[in-house]
């Protein structure tokens, strides 16, 4: 009885999990099986990279906002954090590593370790409070990080690393140097290592890493906080450090996404519609609409509200209606009381239909 | 054998002094009750044990250890575990896992062996499942182990609480009206149940409470608190008979 109860949650739990990879998976095959025939356009296949740097975005949004149960609204100012730092250091070593594999594997692990160190020097002073007070600093460290970025020009030559946030003439470069980063020009030339496939394995790396974080003793603990912070206190969790563990881990994946994001163009700016307020709400949108605490509702949201305006763009006038349509469709599906009740049913009569048809056998 | 040592305990809010000059000793394996009418400051005595609140003056010496003004969780690490009054449970985990955060401290992986669900992950949460059934058992609640803890009835509620509690292996459980919402039949129950725990873990445990059946019934010892201050303290017999006590409290 005993060993049954633990198999059958365990079981829950994979079989949810499963489903999840299965159709990520799923849709790759798909979608490369549909560009092979050339049954894919040019405009969708632009797109597949930024769905999957969306939808990683929409997952890791979830740890900080579903399960540790805070609200972050600069979840694109780590994206950010990590696309600079990534496609600094891919320009950088672009001669001095040929090897694109090897290269675009260490800027993905500085992308997500600089990300997540700002994580930590964000949440360090922020979550030791009590109250909302994160949403208000990761808003502006969000604005911060894009601007402050787009007044700097950095260049390197055989003494180091020169910085200003004038002009490139101030860098003092020697003959040999180069400009990287370019004020508001931002960095160009960043080597094209992203593909649709590194996006796909990227975003099932991050799913195996959140997934197995939540069913672990620490995604326990962070969602002990978030049920209930005093008594998590009583039974003796550290709330700092798993506060801290969350969000960190959250804005490491957002600086991984940010990684993908920055060598899928051939010039990286950071511009308020890139790295900006915007973004940061649109991935909240996406985990909201998603289902706060769903995963696997976070990428649907991202894809479905990505590709929709982009799928109807030949109703022109049309588009943005049918658009908002969907965005309240979604909503009510997920947040009306009388539709959870319904939902709920569904599942209930298909369970106990389930059940039936085995003791008639 | 003393379990805890309360000396000269006061916190004051604002000009409220909610607890003036506290005292109390309580016997190790000992079911003390503590009771009073309502804002009498009981509850603001079990915060100042557990660090929710840092008392203006005192010391709280637990089994031997000076406790006092340390954080709610270096108090739970030293023995002191306890429920709320208004029940506080982790309501989207399920029942299961109330308790398994419960015992977090003392069966541990890293996080990186439970990301990649390395074999020390999978033994320790197969103890930790273990564990966990075995101490709902004890509060009738293996049936709803993997119910969410906000789907259970009210009192079973109250019992997962003290289940949580009891899973952090404390020295010293802290229990505040555990019996309030139960129904007779229910409070009798729990009565058993505390009973149990008592013997069964050798539990020192403190019992806020109001329903009197309950208090003369299990406890051993009583303080009553008005107004903050001790109003009498001794062997629950010599307590309930007490003049005083009967004017300010039973009576009512
Ligand atoms: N955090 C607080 N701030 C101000 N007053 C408080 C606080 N906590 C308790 N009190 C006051 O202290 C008194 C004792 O409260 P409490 O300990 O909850 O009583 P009870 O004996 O009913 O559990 C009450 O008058 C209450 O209003
Ligand atoms: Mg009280």
């Amino acid at each position: 009885m005993r060993m049954m109860a633990a198999k059958i949650k365990s079981n829950k739990v994979l079989r949810s999990n499963l489903i999840t990879f299965g159709m990520v998976i799923g849709v790759y095959i798909i979608v490369q099986i549909l560009v092979a025939a050339g049954a894919v356009s040019s405009l969708v296949r632009g797109l597949l990279v930024p769905l999957c740097t969306y939808a990683i975005l929409a997952v890791s949004l979830n740890l900080t906002v579903g399960i540790l149960g805070e609200l972050s609204l600069g979840h694109a100012g780590f994206m950010c954090i990590g696309a600079f730092s990534s496609a600094f250091f891919s320009k950088c070593m672009q001669d001095v590593i040929p090897i694109a594999g090897i290269r675009f594997t260490i800027a993905i692990l500085i992308g997500a370790l600089t990300a997540g160190v700002f994580g930590l020097l964000i949440g360090i002073p922020v979550l030791r409070l009590k109250g909302d007070y994160l949403a208000i600093v990761t808003l502006a460290f969000g604005e911060i990080a894009k601007n402050i970025i787009n007044m700097l020009y950095v260049g390197i030559d055989e003494s180091g690393i020169h910085f200003s946030t004038r002009n490139s003439l101030e860098l003092n470069l020697s003959g040999n140097g180069v400009v990287i980063i370019q004020g508001a020009q931002g960095i160009t030339g960043t080597p094209n290592d992203s593909s649709f496939t590194v996006g796909i394995l990227l975003l099932l790396i991050t799913l195996v890493v959140i997934l197995n974080l939540i069913h672990s003793r620490d995604g326990r603990a962070i969602m002990a906080i978030r049920d209930n912070t005093i008594a998590a206190e009583s039974v003796g969790i550290n709330i700092t450090k798993y506060k801290l563990m969350a969000f960190s881990i959250s804005a490491s994946f957002a600086g991984v996404a940010g990684v993908l994001y920055a060598h899928n163009l051939s010039s990286l700016s950071a511009t308020s519609k890139n790295f900006g307020y915007n973004m940061s709400i649109m991935i909240l949108v996406f985990v909201v609409l998603g289902g706060i605490g769903n995963i696997r509702g976070s990428i649907i949201a991202a894809v479905v509200l990505t590709l929709l305006p982009e799928l109807l763009r030949g109703l022109n006038d049309y588009r943005m209606l049918i658009y908002a349509v969907v965005l309240i469709a979604m909503m009510l599906f997920n947040w009306a009381p009388s539709c959870i009740r319904w939902r709920e049913k569904i599942v209930y009569k298909l369970k106990s239909g389930k059940k039936h048809t085995k003791g008639a056998e | 054998m003393t379990m805890l040592e309360i000396r000269n305990l006061s916190i004051s809010f604002g000009g409220l002094r909610a607890v003036d000059d506290f005292n109390v000793e309580v016997k190790k394996g000992c079911l003390y009750g503590l009771i009073g009418p309502n804002g009498a400051g009981k509850t603001t005595v079990f915060n100042l044990l557990t660090g929710v609140y840092k008392p203006n003056e005192g010391i709280i010496t637990l089994d031997g250890q000076d406790i006092t003004g340390k954080r709610t969780i270096d108090i739970n690490h030293a023995g002191i575990a306890r429920t709320f009054q208004n029940i506080r449970l982790f309501k989207d985990l399920s029942v299961a896992d109330n308790v398994k955060v419960g015992l977090h401290n003392h069966m541990h992986y890293n996080t990186l062996e439970g990301i990649l669900r390395l074999p020390r992950y999978r033994a320790v949460e197969k103890q930790l499942q273990e564990q966990a059934l075995e101490l709902l058992k004890v509060f009738e609640l293996e049936a709803e182990a993997e119910v969410l803890a906000a789907n259970l009835p009210y009192g079973k509620q109250r019992m997962l609480e003290i289940a949580r509690a009891l899973a952090t292996k404390p020295k010293l459980l802290l229990l505040d009206e555990p019996a309030a919402g139960m129904n007779p039949n229910e409070t009798l129950e729990l009565m058993d149940t505390i009973k149990f725990v008592q013997d069964h873990f050798d539990m020192t445990i403190i019992l806020i409470e109001h329903d009197m059946r309950l208090v003369s019934g299990i406890c051993e010892e009583l303080t009553v608190l008005n107004f903050g201050r001790v109003l009498c303290q001794g062997a629950t017999n010599d307590v309930l008979k007490d003049p005083e006590v009967i004017k300010a409290y039973l009576g009512e």
